[in-house]
């Protein structure tokens, strides 16, 4: 549950509790995006961000992100463990 | 320099081990702490410690959360499982933490319905699918964690799920720094600061660091030449006489911390009197509960808890290595007894703890074959 793993937001899609389809690594699940809300309106479809527990916790730009999960393919089995819990996830 | 070929920029890597080499004082012995359990794994998988000159020894924090739960609330979370009707919801890290007697995971095996969850957000899930199940989600985690279970504990709250309820485990990453500190026999020249933690508090709440203790601090990412930079930028403070909070981390860490998870936090939470730590005691007003609004979602008052405090086994010294008095492969069990199979402590459960990335990336090295 440590690990933060980059995301690519895809749409929004549950505005009131701002809830965001995003892809990681091929992997497309519901995140929350609301501690990213600022006043420009938060995260939108093509921002990337790092995920920790189904929340985006910041926004990194397209490089970051593919160094990041460069680190964290390298990494094994956490990192596989991580996607595979991800997998299991379903947030409504 | 074997490793410095798997870094993003081999160049660059060269180049901050030949500054840091520059930096040093002659005769000087330099101990440098990295708080983040996420720092202490690639600080081994990387093979960090090895590029260093011997002159600069990385100790191990106490910033791993499942490494600093003690064993009596993983006792309490056996317990709310243990009720009829009732399902534990965790991160799959807790699963094999030892308690006094077992672990979750032996506790799921004789029939506690314990189920794993990627987020707070699955555990709210279960809820509404079971409304004739009392839903637990067992909550741990630094200030990296605890904004997801405030935003998580409104919505149960807006949505009136009456069957939630969240046994809150979440602590603070100040207060067990400022314990550190005050220990007698403990010398240390500067620290690796938590890069994610710090995307929500931001770097101010580091500053009594070097105000109060005179010590270096600098906010780190954590990728390999992240580290080895923090780790260039700390001993640069030391060279020219400088004692600050930096921010190496900047492409992610804005200086004033996250202000809508610091709202959520504020309004969900609020410091406990004391907390006990794993290997470091009772410390004051270092962990959260959820506040009197929330107490309809507070399993603490929900369930009877034991709430006993457990003394380690004697064996186990994650007491030490979580205060950095003592490297992992100095524990007495390390290795032999202990293993992340058949874990006597959490060091060595967790990925994060210090013990099993030692063990996993760094035993063979230290046994003298070239890893």
């Amino acid at each position: 549950m440590c690990l933060a793993i980059p995301g690519q937001v895809l749409e929004i899609v549950d505005e009131p509790n701002r809830l965001a389809r995003v892809d990681v690594a091929g992997v497309k699940r519901n995140v929350s995006v609301a501690l990213l809300d600022d006043d420009d309106g938060g995260v939108g479809p093509g921002d990337w961000v790092l995920i920790h527990v189904g929340f985006a916790i910041s926004k990194v730009d397209e490089d970051e992100a593919a160094a990041t999960l460069k680190l964290l393919e390298e990494m094994g089995t956490e990192y596989e463990q991580e996607l595979d819990e991800l997998k299991g996830s379903a947030i409504e | 320099m074997k490793f410095v070929e798997e870094f993003r920029d081999a160049e660059l890597g060269a180049a901050l081990a030949a500054q840091i080499l520059s930096l040093l004082e002659p005769d000087r012995h330099y101990k440098l702490m990295e708080i983040c359990g996420g720092h202490t794994h690639a600080i081994y998988r990387y093979g960090i410690d090895d590029l260093l000159p011997d002159e600069v020894e990385m100790v191990h924090g106490p910033g791993c959360p499942v490494c600093v739960i003690p064993m009596g609330r993983v006792d309490d979370g056996i317990a709310i499982a243990g009720h009829e009707g009732t399902i534990l919801a965790c991160f799959g890290d807790m699963m094999r933490v030892p308690g006094s007697e077992r672990t979750l995971l032996e506790a799921k095996a004789a029939g506690a319905d314990v189920r794993v969850v990627y987020s707070p957000l699955d555990a709210l899930r279960i809820a509404r699918e079971n409304p004739d199940r009392e839903v637990v989600f067992f909550a741990i985690g630094f200030e990296t964690t605890a904004p997801s279970t405030a935003l998580t504990m409104m919505r149960a709250r807006d949505e009136a799920l009456a069957n939630f309820s969240c046994f809150c485990n979440h602590v603070a990453i100040v207060p067990p720094l400022q314990a550190l500190l005050a220990l007698p026999d403990l010398s240390l020249d500067g620290f690796v600061g938590p890069g994610h933690v710090a995307t929500v508090v931001g770097a101010r709440p580091f500053d009594f660091i070097p105000a109060e203790h005179g010590k270096p601090f600098v906010v780190s990412g954590f990728e390999p030449l992240d580290i080895l930079q923090a780790i260039e930028m700390l001993l640069r403070q030391l060279a020219e006489g400088r004692r600050e909070v930096e921010n190496q981390y900047r492409r992610v860490v804005p200086a004033e911390g996250n202000p809508v998870a610091l709202k959520a936090m504020g309004e969900v939470f609020e410091l406990r009197e004391s907390f006990e730590w794993r290997g470091l005691g009772e410390i004051p007003r270092s962990a959260f509960k959820l506040t009197a609004a929330f107490a309809a979602h507070d399993a603490e008052l929900r369930y009877e808890l034991p709430g006993r405090s457990v003394a380690d086994p004697e064996a186990c010294q994650c007491g030490e290595v979580l205060k950095g008095a003592i490297k992992p492969w100095e524990c007495k069990v390390f290795g032999t007894a202990c293993t992340p199979e058949h874990a006597i402590g959490t060091c060595m459960v967790s990925p994060e703890g210090a013990c099993a990335a030692y063990y996993n990336y760094g035993r063979f090295a230290r046994e003298g074959t070239p890893a």
